[in-house]
């Protein structure tokens, strides 16, 4: 696959996601700056359409770093806590704080998800049986224990409701105005890049990183920060998307390989363009309302995510 | 030149490196051989920086290898342990080109290219540069870090059981290559091996660790004979002589 191919599928599935909803809207009609479907199409279908490319890319090269850091290539946020601790920290910060602020909860979340992540990747160390399969296995019931937690004190605070609409990834509610967070992630993913050597080097290990005079322990928390500046941003505005950050890196590794410089920009527009599908189809199949984008990432990513493990375990042991 | 001084590491109680002193020759080739559990690996991993010493020195050019800056240490020194991870789907190209890290941190130059053609071209490697090194075998893909560590271009080159898994016709190989290493190229390669004929064969000075502690240490010849292995061995090895190499029969001996 050529970038560029994946770069003309996104911009067409772009103008489709504009142009699909509840109220038809053409090009015409945006010719008319004070229209109702112009407003509609400003305040909304772009600022979704935004959301949709960010988050995909964003969720896309959070996975890619973290399999790249942990050296196992089924390690993602969704499946070593990250996005549980995120969770987490919102709701600690509605405990806290009886009318939290946006930027209360922005910096709970991040700085739970920093060191839920952070915990994994101690716990990763510790563990002497490195399967590929039985590490990712260990972060779902890590993120598992984090999220009963939530939870449970959720519960007991009544605050669960609140909580349920961060469980849920959707785009339905993106409006302009609250979705804003995600340009986060646009520094986070040049960082990544301007990393990517490093990260690379890093996932070599710690004794090949240390050969090449670089510093280990560095690179990885760098990385660990920005994943979980991207992870806290997605969470906190679209919810939680499982699979994106394990089967999109996962794709781009079987036909570009693991050079993380190379790799980057296919990451990144792969992913916008495989929630952008994910959206359209929840958008479409029951017109007009909508499945929110969770449920269709999680039916087409299981499928995909199964189809790996039966065709890739070799290849992820190798 | 590389000093080690009263080296000691312990883990827990147990002293797996005892006050260690050798120095290596530059332009050797230094094999560092002994029992199971001798120490040989930790010795290794402290000289090139990976472990920390819990008493003792490395010193490298006089300097102690502590005070050394990452950057200019890795252009000195190259390592290579035996349990460099190969799960990472990188182009044999690409696995080389990062032994030029230390000089262009991932942004290749001119010159470092150059680097990089002449270690695929030194190991062969042209016909498979661009095949991703989770699909080698077990001796392309050791030719291949090696490639690397040639690429990195340091004076001193330290070998952690390279020919481990390596059939005879590839340990061959590598050794020869090693060889020419130090004999055409002035490198200083340090190497921990298990199979003391290597050693004998192609090696310059041995150093023989047991239990952590130095038992011998000089040149090939005066290592290899049958009374000082029987001191690193606890075993009666008769020593013949083939074509002017010393070979073990380590064979059906009596311990």
């Amino acid at each position: 696959m050529r970038l560029w191919m994946l770069i003309i599928a996104t911009i067409v599935l772009s103008f489709i996601s504009l142009f699909i909803g509840a109220i038809d809207i053409s090009l015409g009609d945006l010719l008319d700056l004070d229209s109702d479907k112009t407003q509609i199409f400003l305040i909304s279908r772009l600022p979704r359409l935004l959301a949709i490319i960010l988050a995909g890319a964003g969720m896309s090269i959070a996975g890619l770093i973290m399999q790249s850091l942990s050296r196992n290539k089924f390690v993602s946020p969704t499946t070593a806590g990250t996005l549980d601790a995120a969770k987490l920290g919102i709701m600690i910060s509605m405990l806290f704080f009886t009318n939290v602020t946006y930027t209360q909860q922005i910096i709970f979340s991040f700085a739970f998800a920093l060191v839920g992540t952070l915990v994994f990747m101690q716990i990763l160390d510790r563990i002497k049986f490195k399967d590929a399969i039985f590490v990712p296995l260990i972060g779902i019931m890590y993120g598992n224990i984090l999220s009963s937690i939530t939870t449970f004190f959720g519960y007991e605070a009544d605050i669960l409701q609140n909580i349920s609409s961060w469980l849920m990834g959707s785009f339905t509610l993106i409006i302009a105005g609250r979705y804003e967070l995600l340009y986060v992630s646009i520094p986070a993913i040049i960082l990544a890049y301007l990393y990517a050597n490093k990260f690379t080097v890093a996932g070599m290990g710690e004794d090949f990183a240390k050969n090449l005079g670089l510093s280990y322990k560095f690179v990885l928390n760098i990385g660990l920060v920005l994943v979980a500046i991207i992870s806290t941003s997605v969470v906190l505005t679209v919810g939680v998307i499982p699979f994106l950050g394990l089967i999109v890196p996962n794709i781009v590794s079987l036909y570009l390989g693991d050079n993380l410089r190379k790799i980057i920009p296919h990451t990144m527009v792969l992913g916008s363009m495989f929630l952008l599908i994910c959206d359209i189809i929840g958008r479409v199949i029951v017109h007009p309302y909508e499945i929110p984008v969770n449920v269709t990432v999680a039916v087409i990513g299981s499928a995909i995510f199964l189809i790996m493990l039966f065709r890739g375990r070799a290849y992820a042991k190798k | 030149m590389i000093e080690i001084k009263e080296l000691t590491k312990r883990f827990g109680k147990k002293s797996v490196v005892e006050n260690v002193s050798v120095t290596i020759e530059p332009g050797t080739i230094t094999s560092f051989i002994g029992p199971n559990g001798a120490g040989k690996s930790t010795l290794l991993s402290m000289v090139s920086r990976l472990l920390d010493a819990d008493t003792g020195d490395v010193l490298l050019d006089q300097n102690n290898v502590k005070k050394w800056k990452s950057g200019e240490f890795a252009k000195r020194v190259s390592i290579l342990k035996q349990s460099n991870y190969t799960n990472v789907r990188l182009s044999v190209r690409e696995l080389i080109s990062f032994g030029r890290y230390p000089y262009s941190k991932g942004r290749l130059t001119a010159e470092d290219d150059k680097f990089v053609d002449q270690a695929i071209e030194y190991m062969n490697l042209e016909d498979m540069q661009n095949e991703f090194i989770d699909e080698l075998s077990g001796g392309q893909r050791q030719r291949a870090f090696i490639a690397m560590v040639i690429a990195q271009d340091t004076d001193y080159v330290l070998l952690d059981e390279p020919l481990n898994n390596l059939d005879m016709k590839h340990s061959v190989q590598i050794m020869k290559i090693l060889r020419k290493l130090v004999d055409d190229l002035g490198k200083t390669v340090v190497i921990v091996l298990h199979d003391i004929n290597f050693a004998s064969v192609y090696s310059d000075r041995i150093v023989a660790l047991k239990d952590g502690k130095l038992v011998k240490n000089g040149p090939t010849q005066d290592i290899i004979n049958s009374k000082a292995l029987r001191e690193i061995y606890d075993m009666d090895i008769p020593v013949q002589v083939q074509n002017g190499c010393r070979i073990c029969v380590y064979f059906n001996s009596h311990a």
